[in-house]
Order: structure tokens, then C-alpha cells, then sequence
């Protein structure tokens, strides 16, 4: 049952205002995601409806409903990303793994996802896979990037 | 960490710390910032302790992870004090040199120095580097200095001391007064006088105050925010105390965006060795005033930066905006008066405190003073952060500073002020940037995201690009928003795409017009901004697209088609064996076919073809040239594979 994973994240918050968004941050770390037993347990105990947590949650484009892949590849869209060829790097991804931004391959090795900016605006292009972030991308890269995951997997 | 009881005892505090510190000693210090962690800063740390430790020169020598020093682009960067030796593009490998040489014989390693591409010379200190040379780096100059994960570096960098002077010789509303007087505009956008800002907040009757640091640095393209938040940290903590001295709150919030981790880790470890020291909490170095400070992390929304969304997200709903009949510094955070400044503008009050309201007010011009700190990224050589003084030509930014666009390219614009300013053309150059000036030439300052545009971007992309960045991040509440910007996405993607129609550019300003009229909120009406000042400056390159389907900037995917010129093919394979889709036809002394149905256009083929055949070309606006019969694909001579 997930509610045993979770409660102790909502005893933290207790009687605090404002803790609605830290509370789903704090259960998507945990879980990789927000399932819909997850939403109906915070619902319960914050009293507030589902239909309004979700309102709330899909408003906000880090929070995932559906269970992520193993490793998260993201591929930076930003301004400097976008001048220096991040969409041919997004359409190498695309292709690479056979599913769009926002997907996740059949065998939940990889989720894909497109990101507004990272910051990292001085090696553009760039790419995030899980934590590590790869700067001065080309598609060719990206792919060798891909296929390091891939390999360690055997 | 010891509690300090008084202001007084911050300045014993930090010679004591400087005491047990030998400044002729070596110190390491490697930027620990994400860009140069993200070229393998970490392994170059952990390099240099593991040989000091090898050596026995561990209690010798400091070794530091510092903040960002803005030149991303050269990381990971190395400077060894105190000599301010700056060494680029340090790998793992150059540690033991550096070590033996720089540390044991007081010599430089010439080949990770600075190499100026103009004139060849090799620059040793971090000032010769004219990247760095023509910056007044006020705010960032601590940076490099400081490990920002460690109050004491801070504080013995003269940290803390104008939180100490405010607390101990000057009243809330002489603090308000030099604020006014410095002429501090926000950092974060519009540009408003903080001192105005504070002052509503601090007259409001209502007791219960807040004041907000505003990190949520949506403008993709711009990452100063990020390097000030986690760099040094504790400077944006000091002006957000003191300007919560000022207006009487006693809690606080840092709104940061999840994607900077680095920054949320380190805010919040300053947040508790401020506490340990008694610069937070209650009864602030024993002057009786209580301050907290909590961090928020942002969940991925670009109208969340916006002052009254910022708010609602706070208080833990979608982070729509208001209408803002009553400001948010008299009616903002559950209703209460809550003064919201950006990052930047927080960490420029100790500086004020400091120097005085006169020294700010001298640095830049009448209507923009101090320095701001631009993200020079895009096409530009030197990509990084640069802090200079308002009033700076853009020219002396991007060639002074940025040393020009890089591969003999030409300059077409600079974008600056995020997805709600504009481009700025090369006639443009020498404007003066400031406030008021970039407003007038169609763009604004923004946060201070500047991307330099060369001849192979296209205009009608750019604009494509931000109204669709726009679109996904309109909060939906309104509709000229919300309904607008779909509409003009859809049409300037058709434009794009070759289905662009006349009467397109009209119904677009008509769109444009109703979104700037009739929004609710600031990004919506500035959002048409991407496209008006495209279309002001190169109405062109629209037209091209529109009646001639051709790109001019060859950049557009469905107006372009590589072809292989077959006079310069020479038969080497290159582009065939790297091309992913396996659309090249070709062999060994055959001229390659590249097949137009196959094609992705992902420029691979032309990266590719050695640049001394430069065989692979890009066509638009007229068709490809029939391929070549069969029987004449033979290339005659030597194979030129290798
Ligand atoms: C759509 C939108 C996004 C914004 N994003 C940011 C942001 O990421 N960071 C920021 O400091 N200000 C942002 N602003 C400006 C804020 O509304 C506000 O003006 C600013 O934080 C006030 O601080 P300042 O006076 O110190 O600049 C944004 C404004 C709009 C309309």
C-alpha cells in the first residue's frame, strides 16, 4: 500500500499553509509520480477534493501522472539551446528511442522530456540525463550518451 | 558555528577567521557552478585533494569548490590564489602539473592559460582575460572567491558587515532612505524602483509583512539568478534581511525553479549557518528584530515568475496571475503587503548599504544605475555571464566582451529580455542599454538574457519559437492569452513550414494588437513582442517565407534540402557512414546522392564533409539539382578515403 510510503511526508507539513506543493513535490520524489491512490490519500487528509489537487498538480509541468522509465532524458529547448540546434537534438532522441517528448519507451528504460531551460545556457546544446548534465550536444553525441545507458544495462 | 550576539561582533568575527588564514599561502579555488560541474569540475576537484594529499601539502594548501566566475564556456575553471592564476578547461589529467609546477615551483602552465584569438598572447590572471578585463564585476567578483557552501568565506569577504551597519547605526527608515536614494531599479523585468516598492510595503498598516526573493528565472536563455543563488548565496540572504529590516517583516521566502538543484541545496544550507550565526532567527545580532526565511521550490511554470502568480503558487494553488488593482506590496501573499524583488536586485542592497546610496548612483546612468549582469550566450565566442555598468554599448558587449561571432559568421541580432523582448539589429549596436533605451528600440532589458543571433538564424523561427514557448506556459486564464497565441503559433509555424499565405503578417498584428490591449497579465501583453520586433527589423525574411517558400537563413527544416554538390564530392564516405537515417547513397570514389525522400535534415552529412571539400550545401527556394546518372558517378583519381 503507498499510503505507508507517504504519510510521514504529510505529518511533516501538518497545519502549515501553503504546503499543498511541497507535499506533491516530496511524494513524486518518493514515488517517481503522482498516482491517482496517492492523490485520493493526500485528498483525504489535507481535505481538499481530488479534482482540486489535480487541478493544481497538472497546472504544474514537474509533476508526472503516469510511472516515468528508469533513466530521465531531458533535452533543453531554451533560447541559447534552441540557436545552437536543440530541436535536431530533440528530434535525435525522438528517434533514438522511438517515442516523443513526454514519453516513455515500452520497456520503462527511458523517459523523454523537453525542458524550458537549465541554466547551463554556456554549453548549449544541452541534455540532462538523470542528475548529469552534457553540454556542446550533437545529435551523434546524444545518441553515444544513449547507448552508454543502454550498455550498462547488458 | 558560533552565535554572534552583536553587530559589533561581526567584524571580530571575521578577523579572527582571516587570522588563522596565511594569505600567502596557496588556495585552489575550482568553480563548482553547474556549467563547469556539468564539464567535470567535481573530478577536478577531487583530483586536486587527492594529490595535495599524495604530496603532504594537504595542510598547505586550500582547495575550494567556489561559485560560478561567469565563463562557462572555458570550464572548468581554475584559479590558484595568490597569485589569481586562471587556468581553463582543467581536466582531471592537468591536476599533478598544476600541482608540481604552479604549486611547488611557482611557475605557470602556459597551455591552460588564455589564449587571445586576436593577437595569440596568453593572459595568466583572470583580470588580463578580456572577457573579464571589460566587466565591472561588483556583484560577481566574490564569486570566485568564495566557497559558497561556507558562511566563514563569506563573511571574511567583508559578508554580513552591511546587515551589522544597518542593525547597529541605522534606523528601518534610513535604510529605505539610502535605498531610494541609490535609484535601484528591479533586476527581474520591469525595472521598477525598489526603494518605492519597500516604501509601500513598510507604510502599509498591516503588521504581518512579507518579503520575497524572486528566483524563479524563467527567461530560458539567462542563468544569472542562478549563478548569484548559488555562487554566494549569502549576499541575496543579507539584502533580503536587510530589506526585511526595513519594512518591518519577520518571515521571508526564496521562490526557487526545481530545475536548479545546486542553487536550492546551497540557499538552503546558507539559510541554516546564517541561523547558527544569529543572522536569522530571533533577536538578530542582539538587536531584538526576528527574521525567518523559508525556500520554495517552483514546479515548472515560466508565469510563476510573474509577481502575483509567484504569490498564488506560494500559497500552494496553480500560480495564475491577478489583475493587480491593489499592489502586491500592499495586498500580496495571503493578502498581506509583500515586497517581491529578483534576485539580483536583493544582492545589490548590501553593496548600497555598504558604499553608500552616492557610489551606486555614480556606476551607469541618470535613469539605470549600478551594474547588471547579461547572460551572453547564443552565437558568440565568449559565452558566459558579464556584469557591467548600465549605459555600456551593446557593441562593446558583444565584441569587447563576447569577442565577436564565432566562424567568420556575421552578426544579425541580439535578443534580449526574454521571451517578452525583442531583437535587437546590427544597426542597433551602439544603443546604450538601459531601462528606458532597450524599451524604446522595441525590446526590453528583462533579467538580462542577451542571445547573440548570427545569418544562419532565422527571424520568423525566433519568433516562432517564443510565442510557442509562450503558448505552453499561458497560464489559460485569459483570453487574448490564452486564444491569441495559439492562433499566431499556428500561423508563424505555417510560415515556417512553407504554408505561409499573404494577409498572414496582418491578421498576426491584429492578434498582436488584442493580446498587448487586452491581457490580464504582463506575459501576455508582451508576448507579441518576439514577433513585432522581428517583423520591424526584418519584415524580409518574412516575406521570403511567405512568397518565395525560402528560408534565407537556410534554417528552417521544411524550406531547405541538403544536396551534394557533385563537382567537390570526392568519394570519402564521410557523410554516408555518419548519416543516421542512411539516407546517402555513395561509395568509395562515387559521388554521394543524398535521397530527399529519406532525408531527415539533421545537418549531420554536412558536419561531416571535410571542410576542405565543403561538398554538402544547403538549397532553398528553388529545387534540388537532378541526381547524377549513374554511369557518371565514378570519380576519377586517387581515393581520397581518410
Ligand atoms: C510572465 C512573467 C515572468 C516573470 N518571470 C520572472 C522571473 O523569472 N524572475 C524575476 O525576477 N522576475 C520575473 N518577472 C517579473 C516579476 O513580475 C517582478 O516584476 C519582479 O520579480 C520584481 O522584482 P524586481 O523589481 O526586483 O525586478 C516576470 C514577469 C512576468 C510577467
Amino acid at each position: 500500500m503507498q499510503e505507508n510510503r507517504i504519510d510521514d511526508v504529510l505529518a511533516a507539513f501538518r497545519g502549515k499553509q501553503g504546503s499543498l506543493i511541497p507535499i506533491l513535490q516530496k511524494v513524486q520524489e518518493r514515488l517517481g509520480f503522482l498516482s491517482g491512490e496517492s492523490i485520493s490519500f493526500i485528498s483525504k487528509a489535507l481535505r481538499i477534493s481530488e479534482s482540486e489537487i489535480f487541478g493544481v498538480a497538472s497546472f504544474y509541468a514537474q509533476f508526472r501522472f503516469t510511472k516515468p522509465g528508469e533513466h530521465c532524458v531531458k533535452v533543453c529547448l531554451g533560447t541559447a539551446c534552441h540557436v545552437r540546434g536543440g530541436a535536431l537534438i530533440m528530434d535525435a532522441m525522438e528517434r533514438e528511442l522511438g517515442v516523443p517528448a513526454g514519453g516513455t519507451t515500452p520497456d520503462f528504460k527511458f523517459t523523454l522530456e523537453r525542458v524550458a531551460c537549465f541554466g547551463s545556457c554556456a554549453l548549449a546544446p544541452v541534455i540532462v540525463t538523470d542528475k548529469k548534465v552534457h553540454g556542446s550536444m550533437t545529435p551523434a553525441k546524444a545518441k553515444d550518451i544513449l547507448d552508454q545507458y543502454r550498455r550498462r544495462q547488458g | 558555528m558560533r552565535r554572534l550576539n552583536s553587530p559589533g561582533e561581526v567584524e571580530k568575527f571575521r578577523r579572527e577567521i582571516l587570522s588563522a588564514r596565511n594569505p600567502a599561502e596557496p588556495c585552489i579555488s575550482v568553480c563548482a557552478g553547474t556549467g563547469c560541474l556539468a564539464s567535470g569540475a567535481m573530478e577536478v576537484l577531487e583530483a586536486f585533494k587527492a594529490e595535495l594529499d599524495r604530496q603532504g601539502l594537504k595542510t598547505r594548501v586550500d582547495v575550494k569548490g567556489s561559485g560560478c566566475p561567469g565563463f562557462c564556456e572555458r570550464g572548468p575553471v581554475v584559479v590558484v590564489f595568490p597569485e589569481e592564476i586562471c587556468y581553463l578547461q582543467v581536466a582531471a589529467g592537468d591536476v599533478p602539473e598544476i600541482v608540481a609546477r604552479t604549486i611547488g615551483e611557482k611557475k605557470v602552465v602556459e597551455r591552460l592559460l588564455y589564449v587571445d584569438p586576436a593577437t595569440g598572447g596568453r593572459a595568466v590572471r583572470e583580470s588580463d582575460i578580456p572577457f573579464y578585463r571589460n566587466q565591472t564585476r561588483n556583484l560577481l567578483c566574490s564569486n570566485v572567491r568564495i566557497d559558497s557552501k561556507k558562511i566563514e568565506d563569506y563573511v571574511a569577504a567583508g559578508g554580513y558587515s552591511a546587515l551589522a551597519k544597518a542593525l547597529s547605526g541605522m534606523t528601518p527608515v534610513q535604510v529605505l532612505d539610502e535605498v531610494r536614494k541609490s535609484n535601484l531599479r528591479g533586476r527581474g523585468g520591469a525595472g521598477f524602483p525598489t526603494g518605492e516598492k519597500w516604501k509601500g510595503s513598510r507604510n502599509a498598516p498591516d503588521p504581518v509583512k512579507y518579503v520575497i526573493v524572486n528566483a524563479d528565472e524563467g527567461d530560458p536563455g539567462a542563468f544569472m539568478d542562478r549563478a548569484l543563488l548559488e555562487g554566494n548565496p549569502h549576499s541575496v540572504l543579507e539584502g533580503l534581511i536587510i530589506g526585511a529590516y526595513c519594512v518591518g517583516s519577520r518571515e521571508g521566502y526564496v521562490y526557487v525553479r526545481q530545475e536548479y538543484p545546486l542553487a536550492v541545496e546551497n540557499v538552503n544550507l546558507a539559510i541554516r549557518q546564517a541561523g547558527e550565526c544569529g543572522f536569522l532567527g530571533k533577536d538578530i545580532l542582539g538587536s531584538g528584530f526576528d527574521f525567518e526565511v523559508k525556500v520554495h521550490k517552483g514546479a515548472g511554470a515560466f508565469v510563476c515568475g510573474e509577481s502575483t502568480a509567484l504569490m498564488t503558487a506560494l500559497e500552494g494553488r496553480p500560480g495564475e496571475p491577478r489583475p493587480k488593482y491593489v499592489r502586491s506590496n500592499i495586498k500580496g501573499l495571503w493578502n498581506r503587503p509583500s515586497v517581491l524583488n529578483n534576485v539580483e536586485t536583493w544582492a545589490n542592497v548590501p553593496l548600497i548599504i555598504n558604499n553608500g546610496a552616492d557610489w551606486f548612483a555614480k556606476i551607469g546612468t541618470r535613469t539605470s544605475t549600478g551594474t547588471k549582469i547579461f547572460s551572453l550566450v547564443g552565437k558568440i565566442n565568449n559565452t558566459g555571464l558579464v556584469e557591467v555598468p548600465m549605459g555600456i554599448r551593446l557593441r562593446d558587449i558583444i565584441y569587447g566582451i563576447g569577442g565577436g561571432i564565432p566562424g567568420g559568421k556575421k552578426f544579425k541580432a541580439v535578443q534580449t529580455g526574454g521571451p517578452s523582448g525583442g531583437c535587437i539589429p546590427g544597426e542597433l549596436l551602439d544603443l546604450e542599454v538601459g531601462f528606458d533605451e532597450l524599451t524604446k528600440a522595441g525590446s526590453m532589458m528583462g533579467s538580462g538574457g542577451m542571445i547573440v543571433m548570427d545569418e544562419d538564424t532565422c527571424m520568423v523561427d525566433v519568433a516562432r519559437y517564443f510565442i510557442e514557448f509562450l503558448t505552453d506556459e499561458s497560464c489559460g486564464k485569459c483570453v487574448p492569452c490564452r486564444e491569441g497565441l495559439r492562433q499566431m503559433h499556428r500561423i508563424l509555424a505555417d510560415i515556417t513550414k512553407g504554408r505561409g499565405k499573404e494577409g498572414d503578417l496582418e491578421i498576426l498584428e491584429e492578434l498582436s494588437e488584442t493580446a498587448v490591449e487586452a491581457s490580464l497579465c504582463a506575459l501576455g501583453k508582451s508576448a507579441p513582442n518576439p514577433f513585432l520586433s522581428t517583423l520591424r527589423h526584418f519584415r524580409n525574411e518574412y516575406e521570403a517565407h511567405i512568397r518565395e517558400k525560402r528560408c534565407p537563413a537556410l534554417s528552417c527544416k521544411d524550406l531547405i534540402s541538403y544536396w551534394v554538390d557533385p563537382g567537390k564530392c570526392r568519394g570519402c564516405m564521410s557523410c554516408l557512414r555518419k548519416c543516421p537515417a542512411g539516407a546517402i547513397d555513395g561509395g568509395k570514389k562515387k559521388i554521394h546522392i543524398i535521397s530527399q525522400e529519406k532525408c531527415t535534415r539533421c545537418g549531420t552529412c554536412m558536419d561531416a564533409c571535410p571542410s576542405k571539400y565543403g561538398a554538402v550545401t544547403k538549397i532553398s527556394g528553388r529545387p534540388v539539382p537532378p541526381p547524377v546518372p549513374e554511369e557518371n558517378r565514378a570519380i576519377a583519381g586517387k581515393s581520397s578515403e581518410e
